[in-house]
């Protein structure tokens, strides 16, 4: 072969892998799913936010819910997790302000990856710790259009993801779950920002694959450089209405000890960290 | 003409561009860029943008590209900085709860609640209810603990005395709690005064909960809260790495708020039938501080996701268990209980378990007609949620058994003509919860059924939050029996339906 035809194979054989090595920058879904999953529920070791829902029902009416959160990711102790990967268990710790029916009442959870998560209610009337017996995950969090599920993750596993669309600021991915009887949906769209692995969007499509329940952060702010959304939407047709949501106060990596996820501050609320 | 090496090797070229062009739509990582996964914030600068894709996108508002609406503050190539530079998101508000800073937490509520027989009851009053009440709680917290007041004012027209007693909640006030607690080093909880305590694992049926009860409230019709009435104790917890400690010391014996006839119609052993009004129970009531006081403990720890208890009572019996017929009084004899529990996950739900030995120590051997016999106390219980049937359906079972020892000197030492009760009572409860209507709405229906004193007990009710301060609740309290000196039979009479309207504040 003459030397021409030598270089061109040869600068065609770069630019070709240059072409395959810039493609191969981007995430697999597993690695967005993971990202986006890390930013939604478990950015620093520990976190706390001040949560007000204003929950609008058909009919234009409202009602407020204030609470608060402590959160701790569930960390074995001889396995520290200095670059904050971890995705497994966690605890958390809520405290309601408002309204006057549930003022005081606090409630732990353990959230648990493989497996059910324990809860644990307190009744300050009473004096009474019980534990709950709902296994169910997607029913609505303190009368609101969030689940429970959405305040706590719901697990990857559960679903299949597929990463459909990238445009020039979100991963579009769908979501097929793997046990289709479990749930009230078909599938859902998530649209995750490139650049932060925030959830913008989501959409929820139900058996007819008509969109029902929709997700969607309103406002954004930086917290100690972590990328927080402090104000999303939810909306669902079949109930009619929406829930706000606002966070404030929020912060991480708060000295937050395991001890407080105990009985113990179920029965004495830890004011410290609840202000 | 043979083809040039040269036009071979471009159209090669081609081929690999185009090739790698076409992987570049599905980024599979190659050998080598697998497993790291990425940090946050660090590498996201050298992502490339891919081509736009097509296909739906919601609408937007004017300005950004495709894709859905960016919140405030990520239009543009970076997040909002805390600042609010160079675009118009506000730093991140810090919003007051309360426009007003009171040194003091304060909350309550006021309610006004009635209730009304549904049969003729001879010798009661028609209402079983008619009260308005305003009940109020104060605390003030720290970081070193705080203290508490919990105080019902009510306005009781059916009640006849006005006086004001603060042990048995009669009068315009009824001081629910007022207590101190605090932390005592790193590992001890103290809360000394009037509290509500709670322990055990039963539903409505209480084996190692020795706190007081008010069987008045429960029967009447008034909220769940208040079945359980106040103590005055102190109250030590200790937290161990291996166990838990509670020890409840109470200086002053705390009966129940017993069924006296008063409001609730009974069964009066001595008359041999239902009375009310017309036979008020006279009750001798150990008041000496320190002698006549009261002593329990709970040592608890969990085993993973299981609670384990062990209990110990030392006091006497909460509601009147003896008589003194000289004085011609009910009486309340010395007991000591012990007794253990364990609860957990079964399956999708919760399981419990509960056993206690009642010894009633001034009748080992149940040959005094006069003192209740001691007894042997189990439960087991399960609840869990119904899914497949309803949203927030929630259905919980038990089974209460109370073994009665020294049956057979109980029977021969038994007044003749009176009734005798069987060895075994056996009790089975069913509690159905179902909330409606984004949980504004909860329907209960509880049943107590026992198939060897052939009654029943049933506690539907209904509650709707109208909206964050209005609440209304319906509800009836039936009591049914093939005779009338059974547990629930004897409440006959008490049958009754109340309705409640409260504002929350």
């Amino acid at each position: 072969m003459n030397r021409i035809a030598t270089t061109a194979l040869a600068l065609a054989l770069i630019a070709g892998a240059a072409a395959v090595a810039l493609a191969a920058d981007d995430f697999t879904v597993d690695q967005i799913v993971d990202n986006a999953l890390r930013v939604s529920y478990y950015q620093g070791a520990t976190g706390r936010a001040d949560v007000k829902m204003t929950i609008t029902d058909s009919q234009e009416r409202t009602r407020e819910r204030e609470l608060t959160i402590l959160r701790r990711d569930d960390v074995p102790e001889d396995q520290p997790d200095e670059d904050d990967l971890w995705l497994g268990d966690q605890k958390f710790y809520v405290y309601f302000h408002r309204p006057a029916d549930v003022r005081k009442m606090a409630f732990l959870v353990h959230k648990h990856i493989n497996g059910e998560d324990d809860r644990k209610l307190y009744l300050p009337a009473l004096d009474l710790a019980k534990p709950i017996a709902s296994s169910e995950e997607r029913t609505s969090f303190a009368g609101s259009h969030f689940f429970y599920e959405d305040v706590s993750g719901r697990n990857k596993d559960e679903d299949t993801h597929e990463l459909v669309e990238t445009t020039d600021n979100y991963y579009v991915l769908k979501n097929t779950p793997k046990n289709p009887d479990a749930v009230e949906f078909s599938f859902y769209k998530m649209w995750i920002h490139k650049k932060t692995f925030l959830v913008i969007k989501t959409e929820y499509y139900d058996k007819n694959d008509e969109k029902y329940r929709e997700y969607q952060a309103l406002k954004f702010d930086s917290v100690q450089d972590y990328s927080v959304i402090t104000k999303a939407r939810m909306s669902d047709t079949r109930i009619g209405g929406h829930t706000e949501v606002e966070y404030s106060d929020v912060r991480f990596n708060i000295e937050l000890p395991d001890d407080v996820f105990t009985e113990r501050y179920l029965r004495r609320a830890p004011i410290k960290y609840l202000r | 003409m043979a083809v040039k090496p040269a036009r071979i090797a471009a159209v090669l070229a081609f081929f690999v561009v185009l090739a790698a062009g076409a992987a570049a739509e599905e980024p599979p990582l190659p050998d080598g860029l697998a497993g790291d996964e990425p940090a946050l914030s660090a590498g996201l600068d050298d992502e490339p943008a891919l081509p736009a894709g097509l296909g739906d996108e919601p609408a937007l508002p004017a300005g950004l590209d495709d894709g859905p609406a960016l919140p405030d503050g990520l239009a543009g190539d970076e997040p909002a900085l805390p600042d609010g530079l160079d675009n118009d998101s506000a730093p991140p508000e810090v919003e007051p709860r309360e426009p007003l800073r009171l040194p003091f937490e304060f909350g309550g509520f006021w309610e006004t609640r009635g209730g009304l027989r549904t049969q003729q009851a001879h010798r009661q009053k028609d209402a079983t209810l008619g009260e308005s009440r305003l009940h109020v709680e104060l605390d003030r917290r720290g970081a070193r603990g705080g203290i508490g007041i919990v105080a019902d004012f009510l306005y009781d027209p059916v009640l006849d005395s006005p006086g004001i007693d603060l042990e048995q909640g009669r009068g315009w006030i009824d001081l629910r709690g007022a207590n101190a607690y605090f932390p005592l080093g790193s590992f001890i909880d103290v809360k000394i005064g009037r509290q509500v305590l709670t322990w055990g694992t039963g539903d409505l049926r209480f084996i190692n909960d020795l706190f007081p009860k008010d069987w008045v409230s429960f029967l009447l019709g008034r909220d769940m809260d208040y079945l359980k009435a106040p103590s005055d104790a102190a109250k030590v917890s200790i937290f161990g790495a291996h166990a838990n400690l509670d020890i409840v010391y109470t200086p002053r014996f705390d009966p129940d708020r017993y069924i006296s006839g008063e409001r609730a119609s009974y069964y009066n052993a001595n008359l041999g039938g239902v009375a009310g009004r017309n036979a008020i129970v006279q009750a001798d009531v150990p008041d000496r501080w320190f002698n006549d006081d009261e002593l329990a403990a709970r040592l608890y720890r969990n085993f993973g996701a299981y609670e384990a208890a062990l209990y110990g009572y030392h006091g006497r019996w909460k509601s009147p268990a003896g008589q003194d017929p000289i004085a011609q009084k009910a009486t309340f004899p010395r007991l000591s209980v012990y007794g253990a529990s364990v609860r957990g996950p079964v399956r999708r739900g919760i399981g419990n378990i509960e056993i206690g030995y009642y010894n009633s120590e001034q009748d080992r051997n149940g040959t005094d007609p006069l003192v209740r016999n001691s007894e042997f106390r189990a439960l087991i219980g399960y609840e869990q949620d119904v899914p497949q049937i309803e949203r927030d359906f929630t259905v919980a079972m038990q089974y209460y058994l109370e073994h009665m020892m020294n049956h057979a000197s109980y029977t021969n030492t038994l007044p003749p003509g009176q009734k005798a009760k069987d060895a075994n009572w056996h009790v089975f409860t069913l509690r159905l919860t179902k909330l409606s209507w984004q949980q504004n709405l909860r329907l209960s229906l509880f049943t107590f059924y026992s198939p060897n004193e052939n009654d029943a007990h049933f506690r539907p009710s209904a509650n709707y939050k109208i909206d964050d301060h209005w609440t209304v609740e319906l509800g009836a309290n039936i009591f049914t029996g093939a005779d009338d000196h059974t547990f629930f039979g004897q409440f006959e009479d008490n049958t009754s339906v109340y309705a409640a309207l409260r504002y929350g504040f």
